[in-house]
């Protein structure tokens, strides 16, 4: 009885050091690079939304679900991480489709060009934060890099063992408890750093999108017919030149094709009220806070109008857990505004 | 597939499970699969050359015994007596030799060829330049099978075994396949011998805790020295070598010593490796280093260091070259110029400088491995000339037979080994002699605080972890010294035993050097 009492005692210090040592070893993303903690955050969410938002840097940094809810009621989340391929979208939608069915499903189109992964790190940051489930293991199995292992997601231990020579204080800081860091899955920055040109597209050897992303877009286009979701299909804006006509014409016939409403917001710039002077933080390839409200302001226009989405701010819960969120997105903007008027720059970002 | 890898430990765990869940005949079967999947998982094509190598080894160790046995029937259906049963066995030793040096030819040929094309077209491409020549002969790309070095010696050394009589040809060609390539040891040893080896690899080996318990520590440490250890000094290796000529002076010495370090930890630790690997398994592979550092001298530290092979080449060259007509001959004409006292050591030395020129190229197809071979041989016989002059100098001053005086003659040991190797060390001896020169003249300490240590690859952190090992190498070896340092574990209190397999695991897992390692750089998205 005491030998079996010992070998408890003995395992159980065993999980519990090993445990300890992966939670102290993971990156935190509380810091400087914010983005891996968007995708895990969605767990946290209590109150369903109508709209999932699916893709790629392009939404996460471009789309803000406060100024969704605050103009049309519109109630959102973005899963999206930086380079997300569309296998990962499509996984993350099916994560999704197990705690709610949205009403409309955005799908951001510029990831359709992506063959694979190009580094490990983005796939790290998409695909740790999902709670386990098929649809994670599915993710990894079929995104992972050569140099990766499911061993490693498993006991993320073994990835990070080599992080002890770089600990921070933040990382004995959220070792119990994170914070929460994104508005809905949006990446608020409110500095401008205005557009000044991008060298002129290189010429593609072939602009076909690859096989695998057709595949991913027909398992999500017959994943929300199946569930009576409305998928749409955008481009966001930018002045990145990286959506040459081939990749728009095979989109457009996409969704001719399957009846789907296709948004291309570079060619509604000038409507959505851009200014690249002022509306982005990267020189015209993402949006800034200014810009992310007034693509939402358009996008929620234009899916209320053609795909009937609710309005729900008349919905005391709701508008309760709202209420939060724009307090915590206007205390964010302020601080950042606030920084930016005494140095000048983002202290967190640099 | 690498010890050090995750493929490695499923692979491993798999077949200790198959091993064992199977009944006792079909077991050495289990470890046969394993080894040629193991073996196959290096690139199919290589297989050919060891299914040559035992195909061949088997058949003509077969015909060896034939021709033996089938002589001594009819020596005695011909009741053959005297003068004419010693002319009959000289005849019969005849045909077993011509059998003998068929396999010697193929075995050694094939090594020959797959190891030392590209160092002969190397130094034939040398000649024509020296000539005047134009043009040269292009290498070829040819990747070596996986342990050929290794599985070669152990081939040469049963076919030599069974040509001396010395044990039965064995009658199972899968046995014979699975001793060449017997998974744990077929990448870096130890060289085993037939008639040791079997008698625990064919064995029918029922599950035994302990057993695999001590396996698996065994794994454990080296791990540790091959993870933790060696590939963490290696940036340091592979910074001063590549860069001799901004790393010289007091980092020279820094490079030799972390040499020796790496060297250390990656051959000691993948042994010990293989050592425990073939403990799950019940087989015993024989051990390959006894506390190297500890030796006193030269002479000593070869008794210690890579023991395995250094039998082999005692046994398999140094003796029958030694003992040879043709060294006999050159001793008989050494006599007149030497006279007979001088002159009888002439075998030794030749011998020796022989069996050390193999050792040499046997670790690598290049002069500098030639270099050092002949280096250490040249030391060894100075020694061994000068042990005279050594023997009065003890016998002289008392202090000599001090602490002080057997940990300098340690230190003296280790330094000399380490300047030896540099040799393999650097890209070419030419470098390797100049480097000597800045060891000896240009030490300039000052270079170490000017910021050029960045160069070196570790970071502060590394060097303490590096730092702290060395001591710990030094306190295993001390108890080594005394008994085998698990036995010494086993007796402590079970809280202790926990600390120390626990800790030793804690370090591997965290400051081992696996992975892909942690960049915080790769984690900002810059995309642009």
């Amino acid at each position: 009885m005491k030998q079996k009492i010992r070998t408890i005692g003995l395992a159980l210090t065993v999980i519990v050091v090993l445990v300890g040592l992966q939670r102290l070893l993971q990156p935190k993303y509380m810091g400087q690079v914010i983005e891996g903690a968007f995708i895990g955050e969605y767990y946290k969410e209590t109150t369903p939304h109508d709209l999932l938002i699916l893709g790629d840097c392009e939404v996460y940094e471009n789309i803000s679900p406060v100024a969704l809810w605050e103009e049309f009621g519109i109630t959102s989340y973005i899963r999206g991480s930086a380079n997300q391929l569309p296998a990962q979208s499509y996984y993350l939608l099916e994560d999704t489709l197990r705690y709610e069915t949205p009403r409309a499903v955005l799908f951001h189109v510029a990831a359709m060009k992506m063959e694979g992964q190009d580094r490990e790190a983005y796939n790290r940051m998409t695909m740790e934060g999902m709670k386990w489930s098929s649809s994670k293991w599915n993710a990894i199995c079929e995104t992972k890099m050569e140099e990766e292992y499911m061993l490693e997601y498993i006991f993320p231990l073994l990835r990070y063992h080599s992080r002890w020579q770089e600990l921070e204080a933040d990382d004995f800081t959220y070792y119990w408890k994170r914070d929460i860091v994104s508005h809905n899955g949006y990446y608020m920055r409110c500095d401008v750093k205005p557009a000044e040109g991008f060298p002129a597209a290189r010429r593609q050897a072939s602009y076909h999108f690859p096989d695998s992303s057709w595949e991913y877009l027909n398992r999500m286009e017959a994943l929300c017919r199946e569930k009576g979701i409305d998928l749409i299909l955008m481009k966001s804006p930018s002045q990145y030149p990286a959506w040459p006509e081939e990749y728009e014409a095979q989109i457009e016939e996409y969704a001719k094709e399957h009846n789907l409403l296709y948004i291309n917001c570079l060619e509604k710039q000038e409507e959505i009220g851009l200014d690249f002077s002022k509306d982005t933080y990267n020189g015209g390839l993402h949006l800034n806070l200014y810009g992310a409200e007034k693509l939402a302001r358009y996008l929620g226009g234009r899916l209320q109008e053609e795909i009937g989405l609710p309005d729900h701010r008349r919905e005391e819960e709701l508008q309760r857990v709202w209420e939060q969120k724009c307090g915590f997105y206007y205390e964010q903007q302020e601080k950042q505004e606030e920084e930016l008027r005494t140095c000048g720059f983002l202290k967190q970002f640099q | 597939m690498a010890f050090v890898s995750y493929e490695f430990l499923a692979f491993l765990a798999v077949f200790v499970l198959v091993y064992y869940v199977l009944p006792g005949r079909f077991r050495w079967m289990v470890l046969l699969a394993g080894s040629l999947l193991f073996y196959l998982a290096s690139g199919i094509r290589y297989i050919v050359f060891l299914l040559i190598t035992c195909v061949s080894i088997f058949g003509l160790t077969l015909w060896m015994e034939r021709i033996h046995l089938a002589g001594k029937e009819e020596m005695k259906n011909q009741g053959m007596k005297g003068e004419e049963k010693k002319a009959f066995r000289a005849k019969l030793k005849k045909r077993q030799k011509h059998v003998l040096q068929l396999g010697l030819f193929v075995n050694l040929g094939i090594l020959a060829v797959v190891k030392y094309t590209n160092f002969a077209i190397w130094n034939v491409n040398q000649w024509l330049h020296f000539f005047g020549g134009e043009g040269e002969f292009g290498f070829v790309s040819w990747a070596l099978p996986l342990g050929i070095s290794y599985y070669t010696l152990q081939a040469l050394g049963y076919l030599l075994d069974v040509y001396h009589g010395k044990y039965e040809a064995e009658k199972n060609p899968f046995r014979l396949l699975l001793f060449l390539s017997f998974f744990p040891q077929v990448v870096q040893g130890p060289v085993s011998r037939f008639d040791k080896l079997k008698e625990t690899l064919f064995e029918e080996h029922a599950w035994f805790g302990q057993r695999i318990c001590r396996g698996m520590e065994r794994m454990l440490w080296g791990f540790f020295k091959k993870l933790v250890v060696a590939d963490r000094v290696a940036p340091v290796v592979m910074a001063v070598g590549q860069n001799p000529e901004e790393l010289g002076g007091i980092y020279v010495l820094a490079g030799m010593l972390a040499y020796t370090l790496q060297l250390y930890g990656d051959f000691t630790g993948g042994i010990d490796i293989a050592i425990g690997c073939g403990e799950l398994f019940g087989v015993e592979l024989p051990e390959n280093f006894d506390r190297p550092f500890s030796a006193e001298s030269l002479a000593e530290y070869w008794r210690r260091w890579h023991m395995s092979l250094m039998q082999w080449f005692r046994e398999y060259v140094f003796y029958p070259l030694a003992g040879s007509k043709s060294v006999s001959r050159i001793r008989k004409l050494g006599e007149r110029f030497f006279g007979k006292k001088a002159a009888s050591r002439l075998p030794m030395y030749i011998a020796s400088l022989i069996t050390w020129f193999f050792t040499g190229i046997w670790h690598g197809a290049s002069w500098n491995f030639v270099i050092w071979g002949m280096v250490n041989g040249v030391i060894l016989l100075a020694s061994q000339e000068a042990a005279p002059l050594y023997r009065r100098f003890h016998k002289a001053y008392a202090f000599s037979n001090t602490p002080v005086y057997h940990r300098f003659m340690t230190l003296r040991t280790l330094m000399m080994v380490s300047a030896v190797q540099m040799f393999e060390y650097y890209a070419s001896p030419l470098t390797a002699i100049r480097m000597f020169g800045d060891l000896a003249f240009v030490w300039d300490i000052g270079r170490l605080f000017d910021g050029s240590a960045a160069l070196l690859g570790i970071t502060l952190a590394d060097f303490a972890v590096l730092f702290l090992s060395v001591p710990l190498f030094c306190l295993v070896g001390a108890i080594q010294a005394k008994e085998d340092i698990r036995l010494w574990v086993e007796r402590k209190s079970g809280l202790v035993r926990f600390l120390v397999w626990f800790g030793l695991f804690l370090a591997v897992l965290i400051l081992g050097v696996y992975g892909q390692g942690y960049d915080k750089q790769n984690f900002i998205y810059n995309q642009f």
